[in-house]
C-alpha cells in the first residue's frame, strides 16, 4: 500500500514539476541548479508509456520496448547475482581470516578499504578488454560487480564477528572459552549467529553494489543483453526518442526492487538471530 | 582430592609504564571436594580475578593454581567445571533447553553426542532449576532470576565437581535473591559439588559458605578465612528461614563484618 501510494506521489511531482517549473529549469549565476523540463529532457509520463508499447526498432517482428527492457532486467540480474555470490563468499572468507588472526587483520583491512578508494572506471579496463577475445564475455562484468559487492560484507562480517568480544565485557567469549572448545566451534555456535544483526544490511548494500557495478561494467564492455548496453543502444538515438532512454533506468529500478524482496525474505526467516526483533 | 589449590597466586596487570597495578598479590586458597568456600571483599580486591585465574579465564603473573590436581588450563579443556557470571549470558537466539544442552553439543566425546542423551540431560537440568514449563521459551521472556536460573542449569550440565560463579545473584532483588540461594544450596546438596562464590553480599556469603574468605584491596590480598559451621547444605535447606534469624547465624555475619571492616582500615593506611 505504502509502496504503490509511493510511486503515485512521484508520478505527481514529476508532473507536476514538468507543468510548473520553467522549460529551460532554473540558472543561477551560469549554474542549472534545477533541470530542464523540455520533453526531451523530462517526456510526459504517458509519452513513456507509449514508448514501452513500441516496437524497438522498424525492422518487421521487432520486440516491443517494455519487452525489451524486462529481459535486459533479467540479464542483468543474472549476472549481478552471480557478482553477488562471488563478493559475498570473498567478502566473508576475508572477515572470516581478519577475524581468527588479529595480524591478518592489520595487513589486510587496509587494502580491503583502498580497493574501494580506486574508481571503477579506473579499473574496468583492467578488468574487461574489449580488445580481448578470449574467455566468456559475461566474466568481467561479474568481476568488477563481485569487486563492488565483496566490501561491505567484509567490513559487516568482520564487525559482526568480532562483536561478542566487546558484549557484554567479553561474557560470552568467557563462557565459551571456560566450555574448553576450539576457536572454530566458538564461531559456529556463537560468532556466526552474532554476526546476522551486522550481515543483513551488508548483504543489501552488497546487492546495490552489485546492480550498480553489472550495469556499468556492461555499459563499459558493450555486453550485448544487458540494461548496460540498452543505455548505450538508447542513448545513441536520444534526439529521435528521447522516452526511450528512461526504460533501462526503469529496468535498473526492477531488478534493484527484486534483490530487496529476495533479501527481505532472508531477513524474515533470521529474525531469531536479531536482537529487538526476536519474538 | 582437592577441588582448588592455589599457591602464592600473584596477578599484575602492565601498565604499559613500568609499574603495574597489582591486581592480587601472594593468594593461597585451598578448596576441599564438595566445600563452599565464599571470597568476599571490597571492589577492586581481587575476588574476580582470583575465580578467574582458577577458571583460567586469566592465568597468574606468579604462584600457581592446580583444579582437581592438574593444571587450570587442563581442567578448563577438560571441561571440569561450571561456571556462571553475574549476567546470566544465555544466546538470544536459543531457546532456554538448547542454552542449557550447548555446552553438551560443544563436547561430543564427553558421552552426550546422542540428541536424546542431550534432550534428557537438560529435562534433568531444567527440573532441578524448577523451569521444566519454560524449556521451550526464549531467553528474552524470562525475568531475571529466571534467566541466572538457566545459567546455573548451562553451568551443570557437563555433571562438574567444581562450580564457579562470579556474583551470580548479584543482579537480582533481594526476594529472588533469598530463594535462589536456597536453590543452589538445595544443588549443592543433590549433586556434591564443590563452589567458589564470589560475592559482596555478607549474609549471602554466610548463609551459603563452609568457609568465607575475606579479601582487601590495593593490593588484593587474602586477610582473613573464617569458618561457617551452621551445618552441610542439606541441613541448611532443611532449616530453611529459620536458619537466617539464627543467633549463631549472626554471630557468623557481624564476625565477617568486623574482619572486612578492619581490612578497609588496613588498606587505607597503606594507600594514604
Amino acid at each position: 500500500m505504502a509502496g504503490a501510494a509511493g510511486v503515485l506521489l512521484l508520478g505527481f511531482g514529476w508532473e507536476g514539476y514538468k507543468a510548473a517549473a520553467p522549460d529551460d529549469g532554473l540558472v543561477l549565476g551560469g549554474v542549472r541548479v534545477l533541470p530542464r523540463t523540455t520533453d526531451a529532457a523530462m517526456p510526459h509520463l504517458w509519452d513513456l508509456a507509449a514508448s514501452a508499447g513500441e516496437p524497438v526498432s522498424s525492422a518487421a517482428g521487432a520486440p516491443p520496448l517494455w519487452l525489451v527492457t524486462l529481459r535486459g532486467a533479467g540479464s542483468s540480474l543474472v549476472l549481478a547475482t552471480a557478482g553477488w555470490v562471488c563478493g559475498v563468499l570473498v567478502g566473508l572468507l576475508l572477515a572470516v581470516v581478519m577475524a581468527r588472526l588479529a595480524r591478518a587483520r592489520a595487513v589486510l583491512l587496509p587494502w580491503v578499504v583502498l580497493s574501494q578508494v580506486v574508481p571503477l572506471i579506473a579499473v574496468a579496463p583492467l578488468v574487461a578488454r574489449p580488445d580481448s577475445a578470449d574467455g566468456q564475455p559475461w566474466v568481467p562484468v561479474v568481476a568488477i560487480a563481485s569487486y563492488l559487492a565483496f566490501f561491505p560484507v567484509s567490513i559487516g562480517a568482520l564487525r559482526g564477528f568480532t562483536a561478542p568480544d566487546d558484549d557484554r565485557g567479553g561474557l560470552y567469549v568467557d563462557l565459551f572459552r571456560s566450555f574448553g572448545v576450539g576457536w572454530w566451534s566458538g564461531f559456529w555456535r556463537l560468532r556466526l549467529p552474532a554476526s546476522v544483526p551486522y550481515l543483513l544490511p551488508a548483504l543489501r548494500l552488497a546487492a546495490a553494489n552489485a546492480v550498480a557495478g553489472t550495469i556499468v561494467a556492461e555499459v563499459y564492455t558493450g555486453l550485448p543483453g544487458g540494461l548496460g548496453r540498452l543505455i548505450v543502444d538508447f542513448g545513441a538515438s536520444a534526439a529521435a526518442d528521447p522516452a526511450r532512454q528512461w526504460s533501462p533506468l526503469l529496468g535498473a529500478i526492477l531488478v534493484g526492487l527484486a534483490t530487496t524482496l529476495v533479501l527481505a525474505g532472508a531477513a524474515t526467516g533470521l529474525r531469531r538471530y536479531r536482537p529487538g526483533e526476536a519474538r | 582430592m582437592t577441588a582448588v589449590v592455589v599457591s602464592g597466586a600473584g596477578r599484575v596487570f602492565d601498565g604499559g609504564s613500568g609499574a603495574g597495578t597489582v591486581a592480587l598479590t601472594d593468594v593461597d586458597l585451598t578448596v576441599g571436594e564438595g566445600e563452599l568456600v565464599s571470597l568476599i571483599g571490597p571492589s577492586g580486591c581481587g575476588k574476580s580475578t582470583l575465580l578467574r585465574l582458577i577458571a583460567d579465564l586469566d592465568a597468574p603473573t606468579s604462584g600457581s593454581v592446580a583444579v582437581f590436581g592438574k593444571t587450570a588450563e587442563r581442567a578448563r579443556k577438560d571441561q571440569d567445571y561450571g561456571i556462571a557470571f553475574q549476567q546470566a549470558g544465555l544466546l538470544p537466539w536459543r531457546s532456554v533447553r538448547a542454552n542449557v544442552e550447548l555446552p553438551m553439543q560443544l563436547r561430543g566425546a564427553g558421552g552426550l553426542s546422542g540428541r536424546a542423551e542431550r534432550a534428557a540431560r537438560s529435562a534433568e537440568l531444567l527440573a532441578l532449576v524448577g523451569l521444566t514449563d519454560f524449556a521451550d521459551h526464549r531467553p528474552h521472556q524470562l525475568s531475571g532470576g529466571m534467566q541466572q536460573r538457566v545459567a546455573i542449569a548451562r553451568a551443570l550440565a557437563r555433571s562438574p565437581r567444581l562450580l564457579l560463579m562470579d556474583e551470580p545473584f548479584g543482579a537480582l532483588d533481594e526476594m529472588t535473591r533469598e530463594r535462589l540461594q536456597d536453590e543452589l544450596l538445595r544443588i549443592r546438596a543433590a549433586t556434591g559439588a564443590a563452589v567458589v562464590f564470589v560475592t559482596h553480599s555478607i549474609a549471602e556469603a554466610v548463609y551459603l559458605s563452609d568457609r568465607v574468605v575475606v579479601m582487601s584491596p590495593r593490593p588484593g590480598r587474602v586477610v582473613a578465612t573464617l569458618d561457617v559451621p551452621l551445618g552441610g547444605p542439606a541441613d541448611r535447606v532443611a532449616r530453611g528461614i529459620g536458619l537466617r534469624e539464627d543467633p549463631a547465624y549472626f554471630e557468623r555475619v557481624s564476625a565477617v563484618r568486623e574482619v572486612l571492616h578492619s581490612g578497609d582500615a588496613a588498606s587505607d593506611r597503606v594507600s594514604s
